[in-house]
């Protein structure tokens, strides 16, 4: 059975869409977004989107990365097999941080993919946009804004008159299961 | 618009500004997406199955080499006393070394805001992953026992030993494994919104692989928020992981007590050596590319000015570290120090230094003249002779230092025997069947980053007093 699922429609440019997106929060939409083949710069604060919190994940992984780097070579060079190498101390600390500096990077990078997917609700193979037929253009040269049924002001006629008045076109009802 | 372009010097602060036209030929949006995809999606061109079966046959020579290695030995090998380091290490660093030019461009010129950079960033990345995993190829079999290469990683074994943590050669397998790792996922992050264009373009099966990688990608700001943050953080971490990479690289010479190696301007040297010698081989597949696939409106001749100005000024330092190392060997008062200088120079390879010397130390500096820089058939032979440059740079530095050592009585000259050289030609083999196998089946230009820099994609550029252009 189809369902509603939100209002998609198409803007021309970047520019329309960024005054678009200004118009969509100013009118108390909150679940909504706008689509483009590229990131526009400004869109975030005509979306009234507060700054993505994934420095906070990196920095904590990359802290985590060199905390691990250091007490691997620790627990290796000095507690799990001791062995005096050209007269150096065991916890050679020194040229631990080599190692120690590599697993930072890799913590912080394995952190800010998955943290950024995991902020993005990736990977989602389904969505309902995909069911609209024109959606495929965002890849290319379109640019949208779609509301989702789950917004609180949603409502189908108005929503649909709403975006129409704002400047878009090729207002479409997202239906899907 | 490009009369303008032209006249203007295209350096550094121009594209800050942002009003360099960098896709030329009249593009839109639609006519870009159409022309990328187009190369994964058309027909493919009768020379890449030309190239494609040159290069198959090149990684069968090295399976084949490496086979008839770990059957027989490193005795096959032209290994001796003295030089136990031969073209195995000579191979590795010259791959690593390659790799270099790839990170540079997508992290170091993005935190630099070198827009120009989004024509090349992606081929360039896959350049370094399969040039990584190339050199990965030689420490993995240069002790020719390769069910002993787990000796590198950090495991518990049955022999109750540990690596050592204080040996460069350790930090070598976590800094270029950790480098791998970091490109290749820099690389595929790049890549989401491309398969996505991709994915909306194909039908059948082809749309459910594509999607699959695509990962559901929508193009929302909502996602583009996080995404271009994961980019920039990923980005500030690869610029100084990369120039440690060949740091470290560094280390394995520098880190030893032997003539010519034991010096601190290894790292830097290294680095720069590096850089240069990455942007020869992306050069030289840009031309190849782009000439190919006509890509002339993407990759513009500006694009590839700018490319021979890196060459010019890393080919510099390099040319410069060359003559600081020779006058700290005298200047240092060491007299095996100096010694290894002037037998690299006039000793039994000196005909190996003076191929490196005109390779790497002339060849850049044609590049001082604009028009030069312009000649596409000038910068490809130049391309060429920098990867010849610096591949005799690091056989020098290892051969010559080993084989000339403390005690005349332990000294002996190296010769490769036909394996070391089979094994190498087949390294180029196995890197151009990843490579091309690239440019067949995915987005060999970034897609959404080079319309994110062309000027319908400003939001200011359709304000009232520009007429309203579109």
């Amino acid at each position: 059975m189809s369902k509603t699922q939100g209002v998609l429609a198409r803007f021309a440019n970047p520019a329309e869409l960024i005054e678009a997106a200004k118009k969509v929060r100013d009118a108390g939409y909150e679940k909504f977004d706008c689509h483009s083949p590229f990131p526009i710069h400004g869109m975030d604060d005509a979306m009234g989107l507060k700054r993505s919190p994934l420095g906070y994940i990196v920095g904590g992984m990359t802290v985590t990365g060199a905390i691990a780097g250091m007490s691997l070579q620790y627990w290796v060079a000095a507690i799990e097999y001791p062995l005096v190498i050209s007269g150096k101390p065991f916890f050679s600390w020194q040229a631990f941080f080599i190692v120690t500096f590599a697993l930072f990077v890799l913590f912080g990078a394995f952190g800010s993919v998955f943290g950024m997917l995991h902020l993005n609700r990736l990977p989602r193979l389904h969505h309902p946009l995909f069911y609209s037929e024109q959606f495929s253009k965002v890849t290319d040269d379109a640019f949208f804004v779609s509301i989702e049924v789950e917004d609180s002001k949603f409502d189908e006629k108005r929503t649909q008159e709403f975006l129409a008045s704002i400047g878009g076109s090729d207002v479409e009802l997202v239906a899907g299961e | 618009m490009l009369n303008k372009n032209l006249k203007r010097d295209p350096g550094a602060a121009e594209a800050v500004g942002g009003d360099e036209l960098l896709v030329t030929g009249g593009h839109t949006f639609s006519t870009l997406t159409d022309k990328v995809s187009g190369i994964v999606e058309k027909k493919t061109p009768s020379q890449w199955y030309l190239l494609f079966a040159m290069a198959v046959s090149g990684m069968m020579v090295l399976l084949g080499s490496i086979g008839w290695l770990v059957w027989e030995g490193t005795g096959v090998w032209g290994l001796n006393n003295p030089v136990g380091w031969g073209w195995a290490i000579v191979n590795f660093v010259f791959w690593v070394g390659i790799g270099h030019a790839g990170t540079l461009i997508s992290a170091i010129l993005f935190l630099l805001r070198q827009q120009w950079r989004t024509a090349i960033n992606r081929f360039a990345e896959a350049m370094t992953i399969f040039a990584v995993i190339t050199a990965l190829v030689f420490p993995g079999i240069h002790v020719g026992r390769i069910w002993l290469a787990y000796y590198m990683f950090p495991i518990p074994n049955q022999m109750l030993i540990w690596p050592n943590f204080r040996s460069p050669l350790l930090w070598d397998i976590f800094a270029v494994g950790t480098y791998f790792t970091v490109s290749t996922l820099f690389w595929y992050v790049g890549l989401i919104p491309d398969l996505a264009t991709l994915r909306d373009r194909a039908t059948n099966v082809r749309k459910k692989v594509l999607g699959f990688f695509a990962m559901g990608w929508r193009g929302g700001n909502r996602q583009w928020q996080h995404y271009e943050k994961a980019y920039l953080l990923l980005a500030g971490l690869a610029t100084p992981l990369v120039l440690s990479v060949h740091s470290v690289v560094a280390t394995d010479f520098a880190t030893s007590m032997v003539p010519g190696w034991h010096t601190t301007i290894f790292p830097p040297y290294f680095v720069a050596g590096a850089v240069f010698s990455g942007f020869g081989m992306v050069m030289t597949l840009a031309i190849i590319a782009r000439k190919i696939y006509g890509l002339e409106d993407i990759i513009t001749v500006n694009h590839l000015e700018k490319m021979n100005k890196i060459i010019l000024v890393t080919g510099s330092m390099v040319g410069y570290a060359y003559m600081t190392e020779f006058f700290i060997a005298w200047y240092s008062g060491n007299e095996f120090e100096f010694f290894a200088f002037i037998n690299r120079a006039l000793g039994p390879y000196a005909w190996a230094y003076w191929i490196m010397f005109l390779c790497n130390v002339i060849t850049p500096q044609i590049f001082w003249f604009k028009k030069i820089r312009r000649s596409i058939p000038v910068m490809f032979v130049a391309s060429i002779f920098v990867n010849i440059g610096m591949w005799f740079e690091r056989f020098v530095i290892t051969v010559t230092s080993l084989s000339r050592d403390y005690l005349p009585s332990s000294w002996d000259y190296y010769s490769p025997s036909i394996w070391d050289m089979l094994t190498f030609v087949g390294s180029f083999g196995l890197f151009f069947t990843f490579f091309l196998l690239f440019l067949r089946f995915l987005p060999m230009v970034a897609l959404s980053e080079v319309k994110g820099v062309m000027p319908e994609a400003d939001p200011h550029n359709y304000s009232h007093k520009n007429g309203g252009a579109k």
